[in-house]
């Protein structure tokens, strides 16, 4: 009985006791610093902090190893720490022109301008479980110091016409934040790629599949994908100019799609957008396909498929409350089961009774 | 127990209480309305309250005194570990007496013992609009609420009437807010609904995960939907309190052995622990 125990006190203490031993594991083990998860589990830590909404891979970390590797349980340990945090300034926006890409791949082109970087990844690799210790196989990263790529796939597609142009406006307004004001729909685009960066990876990546099939169909093509580091600015009041205040890695994905299906004029493809984050491609890419999918409406596309559909996608996709709403099953719920089991006896009774009414209206 | 001084005093820092403040404020101003805000993350899942937290990390002061329940029972694990979380950031005093609290965060309940003017309810909602599982466009709601539109609320309990001979409302019952906003009271069961009306208390409305403040305003008129030909009628489970003789409480059952054998006792703890006592002091 775990409501009525009146010694609950004690046990809760005991069951968090036992919890704090559980994740050591073995006691004679040692315990993982930070740099490791960081740098031997870097793909975790890059999501903790995309959907955590707050850039320290130290931190990341931290809440990785607190979470025994659970990573909706660490995005949750990172969001509380950064609602306690002051918000002092508001950044530049990253400019990823300036941009020097770790990897730059397009898969509209054979040979983009400022060329294909493959950079690390396993897209080519075979999916071998590999048995060696890493420790034999470590090496040096390979040389090579990356430089910027001027051109974007975009600009070369919109300059030949084919594509739409972007939208505009966007950064010059006071940028929205999800940590500051309620999510209230519908909302801008710029709100709405804020709440599909820090959505659960898992439940984008269901809603994009299901844009690649089926009515949400919106043909995409991966125009452009970069990973790399971008300078974050920002401007004090009591300077004036922009300062560098340090660098993030950021994965980037433009993608481009079907034409809308009313257009003014000829038509163009359409566009879609990504940005997480860390080295995360695959959550960049299933942003940029939400993205698209959630235009159906201001492209006078069909929105019945749920990919297409603004409240269910954003009000469904933080894995916060999410994983909060269906956990809280676990609290006691005896007082509104017990009278929902008294009213269904009550059901019962008048059914037992008037069979045969029942029967007559059918 | 001395509040951890890493944190702010409970827990949020003072620009956000001042954000929850003047929700609360909005709130109280606009009966049964429900007032969007930031919610923050909270220390403890959403779904666990943390909409009631952060109305009483809003509230609380150095001279208040907290009481927490759920499901009625100041012991239950939710109750303890929300006590215990503003014991440890608020160095709060707390107590299981609902006389003696002038601050009572609940889960699912209203305490029996009638409260006063002199004390704040605070409700812990998983799902603030009664018209979420009518309506699926949020901006088709507020609307709805907007124009006092609950045509399809009361079409819901009138199919409930014509299939079942009865509303089968069992908690969660909606009530409308001094003729104004339709409401939800939380999952309270309907027997806890005639609370809510006319009480001397202020009651606020905390939904974290959806990001809503309502409140009903001290004495004002809660009614819980009904109509003239089936009024509103909640019924309780029959039978007294094994442990202290009540005949108008809430009761829970409780298993008293392998064999399936049930005793029903108050869900309000604090309510049958008094009555134990007195009955003990006639006897004696």
């Amino acid at each position: 009985m775990y409501t009525t125990l009146k010694a609950s006190r004690e046990a809760i203490d005991n069951a968090h006791r036992w919890q704090a031993e559980a994740p050591r594991g073995d006691a004679g083990s040692p315990s993982m610093a930070p740099a490791q998860i960081s740098g031997q589990l870097h793909h975790a830590t890059e999501r903790v902090m995309a959907e955590g909404a707050l850039y320290d891979p130290e931190l990341a970390a931290m809440a990785l190893r607190q979470a025994s590797g659970d990573v909706p349980e660490a995005v949750h340990l990172l969001r509380a720490f950064r609602a306690t945090l002051p918000r002092f300034a508001t950044s530049l926006p990253i400019d990823t022109d300036r941009m020097c890409p770790h990897r730059r791949i397009s898969a509209v082109q054979k040979e983009p301008a400022g060329g294909q970087l493959l950079g690390p990844t396993t897209d080519y690799g075979h999916r071998l479980l590999d048995m060696a210790t890493q420790d034999a196989q470590a090496t040096a990263p390979a040389e090579g110091e990356p430089a910027s790529v001027d051109s974007r796939v975009s600009d070369e597609l919109l300059a030949d016409g084919l594509l739409e142009a972007a939208e505009t406006g966007i950064e010059d307004a006071d940028p929205p934040d999800l940590g500051q004001q309620a999510l209230q729909l519908p909302v801008d685009r710029a709100l709405r790629l804020q709440a599909l960066a820090r959505g659960d990876e898992g439940f984008l990546l269901g809603l994009a599949y299901s844009s690649q099939r089926g009515s949400a169909n919106t043909r995409p093509h991966l125009a452009e994908l970069r990973v790399g580091d971008v300078a974050v600015e920002l401007i004090p009041p009591e300077l004036g100019f922009a300062i560098d205040i340090g660098e993030i890695t950021v994965s980037e994905c433009e993608t481009v799609h079907r034409p809308a299906a009313e257009t003014e004029g000829s038509p163009r493809f359409t566009r879609g957008y990504g940005l997480a984050f860390g080295h995360c491609e695959r959550k960049a890419l299933v942003v940029a396909l939400v993205d698209r999918a959630l235009r159906a409406e201001s492209l006078g596309e069909d929105t019945s498929a749920p990919a297409c559909r603004q409240d269910f996608v954003l009000e469904n996709c933080d894995s916060v409350p999410a994983s909060g709403f269906l956990e809280h099953l676990k609290l006691p719920h005896y007082v509104d089961f017990h009278s929902a089991a008294f009213t269904l006896r009550d059901l019962q009774r008048r059914a037992s009774t008037a069979p045969a009414a029942e029967g007559e209206s059918a | 127990m001395s509040a951890t001084p890493t944190y702010n005093h409970a827990y949020l820092d003072e620009t956000t209480k001042r954000m929850l403040r003047r929700t609360i404020l909005k709130a109280v101003a606009i009966p049964g309305f429900q007032v969007p805000f930031a919610a923050r993350e909270m220390p403890l899942p959403y779904g666990w309250g943390t909409g009631g937290i952060q109305l009483t990390a809003a509230l609380i002061g150095p001279t208040d005194v907290l009481k927490v329940i759920d499901q009625g029972d100041d012991h239950s694990t939710n109750a303890v570990s929300i006590r215990r979380f503003f014991e440890r950031t608020a160095a709060a005093t707390t107590t299981a007496s609902t006389t003696k609290a002038t601050l009572i965060q609940t889960r699912h309940r209203i305490p029996e013992t009638p409260l006063t003017e002199s004390q704040i309810l605070v409700y812990q909602v998983p799902r603030p609009d009664p018209l979420r599982s009518l309506e699926d466009d949020a901006e088709q709601r507020s609307r709805m609420h907007a124009y006092g539109d609950y045509g399809r609320m009361r079409l819901l309990l009138y199919e409930q009437i014509t299939r079942s001979g009865c509303i089968t409302q069992p908690y969660n019952y909606p009530a409308m807010v001094e003729g104004g906003y339709l409401m939800s009271p939380s999952p309270i069961p309907a027997f806890d609904n005639p609370r809510l009306d006319n009480s001397p208390a202020l009651q606020v409305f905390g939904a974290g995960r959806e990001q809503r403040i309502y409140a009903i305003p001290p004495y004002t008129h809660v009614a819980s939907l009904d109509f003239i030909d089936y009024p509103f009628a909640p019924e309780r489970p029959p039978g007294k309190c094994a442990l202290c003789g009540s005949g108008s409480s809430w009761l829970d059952a409780l298993a008293i052995d392998d064999a399936g054998n049930r005793q029903y006792v108050c869900s309000d703890t604090d309510y049958c622990q008094r009555r134990q006592t007195a009955r003990a002091e006639e006897v004696r």
